[in-house]
Formats: C-alpha cells, structure tokens, sequence
C-alpha cells in the first residue's frame, strides 16, 4: 500500500525516494545500495576524510554488511545522523541499519522499536580530569562542574552516579564533542564525561595529552552496537551474523589476507568451512549465496583488523583490546558457533 | 559718522592683510580630527573608548592571524610548526591548515570533485537568471524564458538524471496551459481547475509512464553495449588500481621520508627552545622547506586517494549494471507470478484485514493464523514492490541519457545552504502571494486561513520545523511515504519563508496607492486581471528589497538544518573535527564559515540597500 | 405612462453561484472550506494510521514519569527524580528569563547603537557601523557558540583564584568573582527570616508546585503599600497645588515613606548579603549567574540590538529635519525636540518593525541548547523527546508553547503600539 504514485513523481524529479518496508533486503537490493545512518562525526567511528570517503570503526561494520548482500563494500550510503533523529530516521525507513555508536538498553530495544543485532564495542563511561587537580577517583568529586554531551545515555548515567554516591555536581550540557573540549580545556568545567573510547580519542588530540588523566571508575555499561528495525527478523538475522563472521573470522584466524585462499577450496578446519561457504548451506539459510561471509571479511578485515586500523594501538586514538579482546583471550567478544 | 572716526580713531589701515595660511588647527588632518573626532569631551571619551576597543580586538586578534599556518597536513603538525617557528603553542597562531585541507568540502560537502563543474554552472547560470529580475533595466525582456526555465535546469544539473527530466516537467506546465485555453475557450470558468487538474494528472501519471518508456526504449537499444563496455571496465580497473595503488605506496614512503626530516628538525628546534634559545635559522629554514614539499607530496597523495576511490566506484557501477543487465530477464519473469500471488494471497484474507498497512491495526481477537496471512502478504507485497523498483531502476540505470546522478545525501557544505536558501525563497514566492491575497481578501474563510497559517508559522522557531520535518512528517503523511531528508527540508522550509514573504508582499499590497486598485476596477478588469496587469507587478516590485532581505535572514538560518543531521557548513565542521587529524581544531573553521557567510549576506544586503533607494526615485 | 422602476425579479439559479459575483464569494469560500477541512482530516487520518502501524498511541503520559536527568540552570526546584512535566516547567521558565533579558539589552543595545550611528564622530559611527555589519551578516548560530567559547577562555576559571598568589581576584572588594562558569554575586539572606510557604495545586497540575519566599511577600507588599502613600501624598500636592499655586516639596517626605518601612521591615528580618566563597571546586554562596545564560544573552543582545539599531537610526531619520527646526524656532531645548518631537513620530516608524525583533529574540532563544543553556527545547523537546521516544507529543507541546509565546508577546506589544499611535483623525 505504498503510494506509489507520490514517489514515482519524486523519483522522476530526481529525488532519492524509498519506503519503510518488512522486506529491508529486497529494497537493499533493489536499491542497490545500503543506507547506514551512523554519527556525523566520532573520531576513530565515523569521520569523512579529505575525500569525503567515510572511515572509521563504525562504518566498516556498514561496508561489510554491503559486502555481504551487494557484494561491493563502497554501495553504502552513508547517513549522518544526530543523537536526536537517529531513531526516528531507522523507524520511518530513512536507514537499513544504524551503526552510531548506540547503547543498547532494554527500553531502546523494547519501546523505541529498534533490534540491536550486537555488540560491535563494549564501552564504559569515565572521568577525565587535569592531572594538576590531584583526584584519583570519580568519588573525589563532590560538587565538580562536569561537562557531559547532551542527547545520550551519559546524563541519565551521571544523575544515577551521584545520586547513589550522594555527591553533588553541577552539570554543563554541551551539544557536540568540540565544543565539550574547547570548554574542558579552558577549564570551564573539572571533568570530563563520555564514554571511555571517546574519552581516550579527545585526550589524544591535546597538546599535552599527559596533563590529564582518566580516572579508574566506569561508571556505566555501554554495549554499543548496530540496530535494526524491529520486525523484519531476516534483514536482522543478515546483519546480526555479517557482525558474527566478522568476529568468528578473528577467533578462527581467517583476515583480508587470506580470505581468499581459504574460501577458495574446503580447509582442514569445518568451521571456518562453514563460514566461507566452501561447506554446508550457511548463506542460502539468510537468503545470501555461499560466500557472503568471506565478502564481508575481505571488504575490511575480520573484526581484529578493524579494530587495529581504526582505533587500535597503533593509531593516534590508541585504544587497547580490554574488554574488545576475543574473548579466549580474557575480553568479552564471543561468536556463536557457525553450524 | 565720519567725524567721530577722525576724532576717536587714530590708525586706518588702507592696505588689506595678505591671506595667511589657516592656523593648524582649521586644516587637513587636525580640523578633521577635531571636527569629526574631539568636538566636544563627550565625543573625545568616546573617541578613546573607540579607540581602546579597536586596539584591544585587535591585540587578540592580529598575532594569532599573523601567525597562522597554513601548509601542515594535521593540528599536531600545526603545533610542531608554531613551536619551531615562534615558540608558541595553538593559542599563539591560526592553523588555517585545515582550511586548505578541506575547504572543497566546506563548499561543496561530499559532491563527486569531478562533477563540481555542475554546481559551479548551476550557480553562474542563477546569475543570468536573476539578471532580468534584479536588474531589469539593462537587460534584454526575453531572458525571462530563461528566468523561468531555470529552476529545473538547476535542479537537473545538480541531482542529474536523464535530460528528458526537466522537460518532462516543464511539460506539465504546458499540458496545464494548453487546458486552461481550451477549457476557458469553451466558455468554463473552471479553466483554472482543468488545468490544475491536468498538470497533476501529467506529473503523477503521465510523467512516470513516459519517464519509464524512454529508458526503457533506450535501455534496449544499448543492452548488448553496455554489458560489453562494463564488462571491459571490470576487466581493465582492477589493473588501473592495482597501479594506482602502488604508486600511491610510493608516494606514502616518499611522504614518510620526508616526516622523519621534518621530525628530525622538529627535534633539533625543541632542543634548543628547551634550552631556552632560538633555534638557529637553517634549521627553520629547512623545516619551513621541508613542510612545504610535504604539502605537496600529501596533495599527489591524495589525488592517488582520489583516483583509487573513482576507480572503485567504475567497478561498483559496472557490477551494478551488469547484475541489472543480467538480473532483468529473471525479474521481468518473476513479476507475473509474484503479482498474482499476491492477489491470491490479498483475496484470502479476512475482510476485516484487507487493507491494513501493519498487524498492529488488526482488530482485537483477530486469530494468530489470520495475524500471521497478513503478514505474509505485507511481505510479499513489499517484495513485488521492491521488484518492481528493481526492474525500474535497472531500467533506468542502463537507460540513462544525460548527467551522473548525484544523490543528494552527497550534498553538503555552503551549497547545501544556497540549494535550501534559493528553493525555499523561490518555491515559496508564489504561495508567499496566494497567502497574501488571501490575507486581504474579503472573504472571511480564506483570509481566516491565511491569517492562521502565517502566524503559526511565524510564531514558532524554524529549528522546531525542522524537527517537524524529520521528526514528525512521516506521520503526518501516507504510510509508507518516506523521500529524502533534503527534499523534506525543502519543503518545510518552503513553507515558512512562505509565511515571511506573504507579510513582505502584503506590505507591498499595502504600500500601493488606492487609486490604483480603483483604477483596475473601473477599467472593468475582474479580481485576477486586475491583480496579474495591475497591481501584482508593482507591488512586487517595491517587495525586492524586503524579499531580499527575507533571503538574507532564510540563508543564515540555513546552519541549522545541522541539527537535525544535514551536513550544512557548522556541522560539516564537527565531522571534519571527528577525524584524528584535525581533531581539537575550533575557531579556524568558525572564522572561515563566519567570512564566508558575511561576505555573501553582506552583498546582498547592500543590493538590497541600493535597490531600494532607486526604487524611492523611481516613485518620486 | 409608468414606467416601472423595479428590476426584472428572478429566482435564484444556480449558474449564479458561478457567474455573479454576489454569490460566487460564497462558493469560493465553501469550496476553500471543504478543502481545508479536507486536507486537516487528511493528515489527522495519516496520522492515526501510522501511530497505530508503529503500534503507538498519542498520549502525554511521559509528563508523569521520572525524567532521571539533570538541570543546572533552574529557576524552581527540580532533580533527576522530578517528573519529565517539571522539567518541561523548568525550560519554560528559563526560556522566559532569557527572551525578557534578552529583549530588554537589545532594546538599549539598539538604541545605543543606532543612535551612535548617527553621531558625527567618524570612528565612533564606523564601529557602530561595524558592529551592526557584523552581527547582521552572520549566523546567530555562529555567534552564540563563539561568544560563549571565547567568553571561557577570556575570564579565569576557578583554579586561578587558588593559591597565595592567585592569577584572578574577585571584583568589587571580593564580593564579585567572575569566572569563566559563570559570576557569582552576592545574595539577600535573612536571619529571621519568616521561611517559604509551598503552593501545591491538585490533580494534573501537581508538577506546577512551587515555593514561595514570605520574605519576599513581606518586602513587595510593604513597598506596594509605600508607593499607595506616595501617591496620596502626591495626590494631596496637586490639590494644594491647584488651590494656591505653591507646590510643598514632597521629595523627602516620599523617600521617607519609602526608604523607612522597607529598612524598618530588611532590619527586623535580619537582611545580610551572603557571598561568593571558593570552596572545593568551585564558588560557593552567593547567586551564580551560569556562563552559558551570560553568552545567550549577550549573544541575542547582541544580535538582535545589532537589527534594532538599524530600526532606530531608520525611526530617527525618517523624522523630516523641518520638524526638529520648528522645534528649535519654537525656542524648545535640544533635549525636550527630541523627547516631544522627534521621538514621538519616530516611536511610529520604530514600533511595529521592534515587535517582530522581540519575537525574533524569543524564537531565536531555542538556539540555547548549542551552548547548553536548558531552555523547553532542549529539556522538553531535546533530552525528553530522545529519552521517551514521544517525538510527536514532545515537538507538538514545544511549538503550542512558542506560538503562544508569540501571541502573547505580540498581543502586548500590539496594545503598547495603539496607546502610542499618532492619533490621526
């Protein structure tokens, strides 16, 4: 019951037109393209660069979903999202998939409609201060002045903290991340608060980046993933495990390297059969062919890689695995078995 | 008289004084100073007050301008350089580096470079355009055909398409012109509705029907051909970007060379700035070198990004039209089948549930099976849907004659700002009009109407309509209806420069003279001649200035469409802060946006300014 | 012979509808109706039918749940236990405060500046020109974030205030601090003071409590009282006045009347000042003026009194120079031309532009939350919205509460214009 008639008139203007439907993957493909609504800027998670590519850790989770259903990581549309219309744009068919650093909460899964396929990046809000200031935890900070991004789970988290440790703050909402640094840095607030990769990411960007330290509380537990709208379980089950083969592609050693020498014929190991489509019937099982999975990992790398090119160690937001690591290595990133 | 003088006046001279210079004080400099400067204390403290302002402002600001860098590739790099060069920090000079780094994108936001020729034609042409209008003296009368085709060749050159597009547009207002004559020939008063009716009938009917023939016609015609051509495109690209992709590792080690001499530089200056000394002038001089070549490695560097990225579009293109090329036969078979088993699958359900866009709506103890049969053929009903698109789009796609098209999420930046600014101004002026009309109307409905939707409109703040627009207008339209956020924009803010402009235009009505409406009517011309002959063109006329200024006023509240996720300059400027590079960089691109925007509001505000003071002669 | 004068009479025909213009308003206008009525149900059925499809309902029940968030700049009370309601009370307050503090400096911003546009001293007209380029030309948006940035780094935080040698030092003999948080000035405290008296209204409207300071009661209604006084003393000057031609001198017989009750009354309660102090963090004590309603004020200020300049120096020239020349010829004094002459014609030209400024400063208020200034858009229709997904009801409530705003404010300023209106006749 589209009507059809409205769109086809905007669509003649030349005008990108589509609709809210049940059959996400049929429009995806129609399309030929995925819209993936994701932040309009988080260093190390979404950022375009000088050639207006989108990069970051967040966007490739999109490319690798386009990967596996279009067979081409760059037919992505890329959606730039603010934390006020980024649910509303999912709900009304605007995006495919919102990968903008989400938290996951019952309500948000529940009453705003979405389905979080995942967990791409197991987050946690912290504390940054001036080391000068000489505090060592967030207890320490009994009428503070903090400045906290508006518009996310971080000030709802905040409230709960200091109300339970009965310590009292004043809070400085602020809109974007720049302006919370420029205001940080001026010293119109003691602390700074946002998730701890956020935290991390700013803190690198100072000129004196060892002037400040992050203190040791996490106060929240912020499982940040890619949603999906609530109700159209295939395009959900697609998207859920395009993040699982990322993930198991690590656990089982399969990279961007070697992907196509290991899908190319059946290898010793079933699993990582199983997940290059070189044994069994994983794909047609999602409505994909046989090596949607082995797509999505050459798009960018399994989940590891990714990790390593856009917010690893090595790069200037120099986040650690920690909780991100695999989880036969202590963190909390786990696969369900492929079978 | 005389006497008295000869008794009481001892001297006379009988020669004139030779004119001497003017003291000092009366001339040049001084006397403007004093007249203009020190005339009395009250203007003398406020010449220092002035003064003192001045001096201040631009103490702050000055050095941090003198200062500025403008050549690194990051902000660390920005600092590096204002370490070894002045020995300051960020807060000592401007990083303006980021400036040339991605003021393409400030201006055009994410537009495909190779294709910035069409928004820079689009522009210039506006030029042309407007030249009948805003200087209407000098220009020849017959350039209004092209005033008025303008908007669509504008819209077509910057979202592309096929070239029949426009045209076909156009078309509509013919097909509505030609009704209005035969209707209004026949002797109808209903002209005016036959050719409403007619043109919405061409635009939603018509308009698809031929739209999709001609591509289909030429799709065609060039099937083989094309599936040839991309065929040979994905045969040949990968070897180009292989290639590309080398040298740009090249171009990356070079870049990496160079770093480690810039580095090594950096750390002989803080050494000695640490020690308390200037560094010595080669090793500035060999950075300063050194950062130069930078710039100009990092710039092939990036053209290498550049041609890598456009080459992997080609390949994504071309496997995208040869699964549309291949996939077609399949679909155009699927359809028959899919359709009917939709119509089966819609027969039987349940009355209650014909109909029904969601199993939510479905009434209270509807069973599970029936909930589950409705599903099934909202499902299905979407499929064939997307089917159908499918088969279009493939259509479309190997069918296009005409320009690349441009999705307008790839819009961005100060474009962004003038596509919504100008549409909104433009689309709004006829209704601005109507609304105004309706306002002085003596018909108690529609002024009532009129006078209602101007002051909710006006009473409530723009951003709010924004949020309405991309919050709130998929409620408020069909289920299912869902177009592009810029278009919504578009038309949400159409509809409040609408309200701005009809209280322009009414002031305009107002400012006419009585007789001339009496006039109109005496001449025995009914309400509408009167209007289009009479008093619409002058009140127009004496409106400029006002819409001007509207248009000034729609074009700075333009940076709020950031807010709710549009890439317009101000938020543009938070992602480009997102990336590791230019993270921590804030007033550069303030600065940069602030100019920009006074520049262009500025001139416009004086045309509008000299404008009116020729309209005051004229109507003197 | 007679000829009869009366008009060929003829029943109504429906063509008539169409063709004579008596009745074809009323078919133009029925037509307009059904249209309009046609066209609201339309978008109310949509409406309808997509909260139902979304398995929505429209309902204000979020007004009644616990908001869980903070708000520095209040004007009641309120914490993250109050209602999502309170907090939407809160926003409104607070987006008042700012549009009549904003709408008041621009007023004598505007003034001033247009005014100093005019004087004849160069530099002093070219910055006043400069300034009102300035503002004029570029976003408010801009502006909003680059006062509010550049004000934090221009004044000292409140780490510099530490220490023996302190970077900053509070103004005023220490009863002043501005900080790049905010200024912190004295408050009125009061030792005996009679307490607060709670107003809780019943039902639906038990979000609106509030509380109310006695002391505050107390020391309005005694000055009330004082001016009545005054004005019976004034009163009773006029009739002496009328009656003898000698006027008493009440000047200090009034500032008595008003000065003592209000001392006696400030002296019994125990008034003090308390003042800021720099405890822990930050200041404590005294009335903290936050950072972010300081840069929204001035930035609107400054703004809009940059649009209100150009009005005024418009209003002032407008006023033919004959005008002021009869003045003078009249023999009146400079200051009493401009007050009885010039301003009056020109309050005429000046008014009606004025009152769209002051609804532009009140819409344009909204901006607030860039700089996180808690205004009913960003508490209502900003963090409320996001945290219940109620974005129809959330933007509907906000753009009821800014049209009434407008209506109220330009109601106001309507009444205002017809009482100074040049009576023509």
């Amino acid at each position: 019951m589209k009507k059809s008639v409205f769109l086809g008139a905007l669509t003649v203007a030349g005008l990108a037109a589509a609709g809210a439907s049940a059959a996400t993957l049929d429009d995806v493909k129609a399309r030929g393209s995925l819209n993936c609504g994701v932040s309009s800027g988080l260093t190390g998670f979404s950022q375009p660069d000088a050639n207006g590519v989108w990069q970051g850790f967040d966007v490739a989770v999109c490319r690798a979903l386009a990967a596996a259903v279009l067979g081409d990581p760059t037919a992505v549309e890329f959606v730039p999202l603010t934390t006020q219309v980024r649910f509303t744009a999912l709900a009304s068919g605007e995006i495919d998939i919102l990968a903008r650093n989400t938290t996951w909460t019952f309500s948000r899964d529940t009453d705003l409609k979405l389905d979080f396929i995942g967990v791409n990046y197991y987050d946690g809000q912290g504390f940054m201060v001036p080391k000068e200031l000489g505090v060592t935890s967030a207890k320490d900070l009994d009428g503070a002045t903090v400045c906290i991004q508006t518009g996310t789970t971080t000030e709802l988290n905040l409230a709960d903290f200091f109300r339970t440790n009965n310590i009292s703050y004043e809070p400085i909402p602020i809109e974007t991340n720049a302006e919370a640094q420029q205001q940080y840095l001026a010293g119109a607030c003691d602390v700074f608060t946002t998730d701890a990769s956020g935290l991390a990411s700013t803190r690198a960007s100072f000129e004196n980046p060892s002037d400040h330290v992050i203190l040791p509380e996490i106060i929240s537990k912020e499982p940040l993933g890619p949603a999906v709208r609530h109700g159209d379980n295939d395009w959900a089950d697609i998207a859920r495990w395009t993040l699982n083969a990322l993930i198991a592609a690590e656990e089982l050693g399969v990279t961007s390297a070697n992907v196509a020498e290991l899908g190319a014929a059946p290898t010793s190991n079933p699993e990582v059969n199983r997940l290059l489509g070189t044994e069994g019937e994983l794909g047609a099982m999602i409505g994909l062919d046989a090596d949607w999975a082995a797509r999505a990992i050459a798009a960018g790398g399994n989940y590891g890689e990714l990790f390593e090119k856009n917010i690893g160690v090595n790069t200037p937001i120099g986040l650690a695995r920690g909780l991100n690591a695999q989880w036969t290595e202590g963190g909390l990133i786990y696969a369900p078995p492929f079978r | 008289m005389s006497d008295t003088h000869a008794q009481t006046v001892r001297y006379v001279r009988d020669t004139m004084i030779d004119p001497s210079a003017p003291p000092v004080s009366e001339t040049g400099v001084v006397k403007w100073m004093r007249e203009n400067l020190f005339s009395g204390w009250l203007n003398t403290v406020l010449t220092l007050i002035a003064l003192y302002v001045i001096y201040t402002v631009l103490a702050g600001v000055l050095p941090w301008l003198w200062n500025s860098v403008w050549n690194t590739g990051s902000l660390s790099e920005c600092r590096e350089a204002l370490m070894v060069t002045i020995g300051g920090g960020s807060h000592d000079g401007a990083c303006f580096a980021v400036i040339s780094d991605r003021w393409t994108q400030l201006m055009f936001g994410f537009y495909p470079p190779e294709l910035y020729w069409r928004p820079i034609l689009a522009f210039i042409l506006m030029f042309v355009a407007l030249a009948p209008i805003l200087f209407a003296d000098k220009v020849p009368a017959k350039l209004m055909i092209f005033t008025a085709a303008y908007p669509f060749l504008a819209t077509w050159l910057l979202w592309g398409g096929s070239f029949w597009l426009p045209l076909l547009v156009i078309g509509g207002f013919v097909v509505a012109v030609v009704a209005y004559r035969v209707v209004a020939s026949i002797g109808g008063t209903f002209a005016v509705i036959a050719a409403v009716l007619a043109a919405v009938l061409w635009w939603f009917f018509a308009m698809p029907a031929i739209n999709g023939g001609l591509h289909k016609l030429v799709a065609s015609t060039r099937m083989e051909a094309t599936l040839a051509e991309q065929q040979e495109v994905l045969v040949v690209t990968p070897d180009m970007i292989a290639a590309a992709e080398a040298a740009q590792a090249a171009q990356s080690d070079l870049i990496a060379e160079l770093v480690a001499t810039k580095d090594a530089f950096v750390a002989t200056a803080e050494a000695a700035r640490d020690a308390g000394q200037e560094p010595d002038d080669a090793t500035i001089a060999g950075f300063e070198a050194v950062m130069e070549e930078l710039y100009v490695e990092r710039e092939i560097h990036q053209a290498y990004s550049r041609e890598i990225f456009a080459l992997q579009q080609q390949v994504s293109t071309a496997n995208g039209l040869i699964a549309s090329i291949e996939g077609l036969p399949t679909w155009e078979a699927e359809l028959p089948a899919a359709t009917a088993a939709l119509k089966e699958m819609q027969d039987n359900l349940p009355s209650e549930l014909k109909g029904l866009i969601s199993p939510n709506q479905a009434p209270e103890g509807t069973s599970s099976a029936d909930i589950a049969a409705l599903q099934a053929a909202l499902d299905a009903e979407s499929s064939l849907a997307a089917l159908k698109r499918n088969i279009d789009g493939a259509y479309e796609r190997i069918g296009l004659v005409g320009l690349e098209p441009v999705t307008s999420r790839e819009f961005g930046g100060f474009m962004l700002a003038l596509i919504i600014g100008i549409a909104g101004i433009v689309i709004s002026l006829p209704l601005g009009i109507l609304l105004a009309l309706g306002r002085q109307a003596n018909l108690p409905i529609v002024k009532g109407f009129s006078v209602v939707f101007i002051e909710v409109i006006r009473g409530v703040p723009l951003i709010v309509w924004l949020f309405t627009a991309s919050l709130l207008l998929n409620y408020f339209l069909p289920p299912g209806t869902n177009f592009d956020l810029v278009l919504r924009v578009v038309i949400m803010v159409t509809l409040f420069s609408a309200a701005y402009i009809a209280e322009v235009i009414r002031g305009g009505l107002a400012a006419l003279p009585k007789g001339q409406y009496e006039a109109a009517d005496a001449l025995g011309l009914d309400y509408w001649k009167s209007m289009r002959l009479i008093i619409l063109p002058q009140a127009l006329k004496i409106s400029i200035p006002g819409i001007v200024n509207t248009f000034i006023g729609l074009f700075k509240d333009t940076t709020l469409v950031g807010i709710i996720g549009l890439l317009d300059p101000l938020n543009l400027s938070n992602s480009i802060r997102a990336s590791t590079d230019w993270n921590g960089v804030y007033y550069e691109l303030f600065v940069f946006i602030g100019l920009l925007f006074f520049v262009s509001c500025y001139s416009m505000g004086r045309y509008s300014l000299w404008l009116e003071k020729k309209l005051q002669r004229g109507h003197r | 012979m007679t000829i009869s004068t009366d008009p060929p009479t003829q029943g109504f025909r429906l063509s008539q509808l169409i063709y004579d213009t008596r009745y074809r308003s009323y078919t133009i206008q029925v037509i307009a109706a059904i249209l309009i009525v046609l066209g609201l149900s339309w978008l109310a059925s949509n409406t309808v039918e997509n909260l139902t499809a979304l398995g929505k309902s429209f309902s204000l029940d979020f007004l009644g749940k616990r908001s869980g968030y903070d708000i520095n700049q209040r004007l009641i009370e309120y914490d993250s236990n109050s209602t999502h309601g309170r907090a939407a009370l809160v926003g409104i307050l607070n987006t008042l405060l700012v549009a009549v503090l904003g709408c008041v400096t621009a007023l004598i911003l505007g003034v001033f500046f247009g005014v100093l546009r005019l004087s004849n001293n160069w530099i002093v007209s070219r910055l006043a020109s400069v300034y009102v380029e300035g503002f004029r030309n570029v976003p408010l948006l801009l502006w909003i974030i680059a006062i509010f940035a550049v004000m934090t780094e221009a004044t000292p935080s409140p780490r510099d205030f530490r220490g023996d040698d302190p970077a900053a030092s509070m103004l005023l003999g220490d009863t002043v601090a501005v900080t790049n948080r905010g200024t912190y000035v004295p408050e009125p405290l009061f030792a005996n003071g009679l307490g607060d008296v709670a107003v809780n209204p019943p039902g639906v409207f038990s979000d609106l409590y509030f509380e109310i300071s006695l002391d505050l009661v107390v020391i309005v209604l005694t000055l009330i009282a004082s001016f009545l006084v005054v004005k019976l003393v004034n009163g009773r000057a006029a009739r002496i006045q009328n009656a003898t031609g000698d006027r008493p001198n009440t000047f200090w017989t009034n500032l008595a009347i008003i000065v003592v009750p209000t001392g006696l009354l400030l002296w019994v309660l125990g008034f003090y000042l308390g003042y800021p102090e720099l405890k822990g963090f930050n200041f404590q004590g005294g009335t903290h003026i936050r950072n972010s309603l300081l840069a929204l004020w001035l930035s609107l200020s400054l703004y809009t009194g940059a649009f209100i300049a150009e009005i005024v120096r418009g209003g002032i020239q407008s006023v033919s120079k004959g005008q002021s020349e009869a003045a003078f010829a009249l023999g009146l004094r400079a200051n009493r031309t401009m007050s009885l002459i010039i301003l009056p014609q020109a309050m005429r030209v000046i008014i009606p532009p004025l009152i769209s400024q002051f609804l532009n400063l009140a819409k344009n208020s909204s901006l607030a939350i860039a700089i996180g200034y808690m205004d009913v858009r960003s508490t209502l229709g900003g963090i409320t919205v996001n945290q219940t997904g109620r974005e129809l009801e959330g933007i509907l409530l906000v753009g009821i509460f800014y049209l009434l705003l407008s209506l109220i404010i330009s109601t106001g300023m309507n009444w205002f214009n017809n009482r100074v209106k040049l009576k023509e006749r």
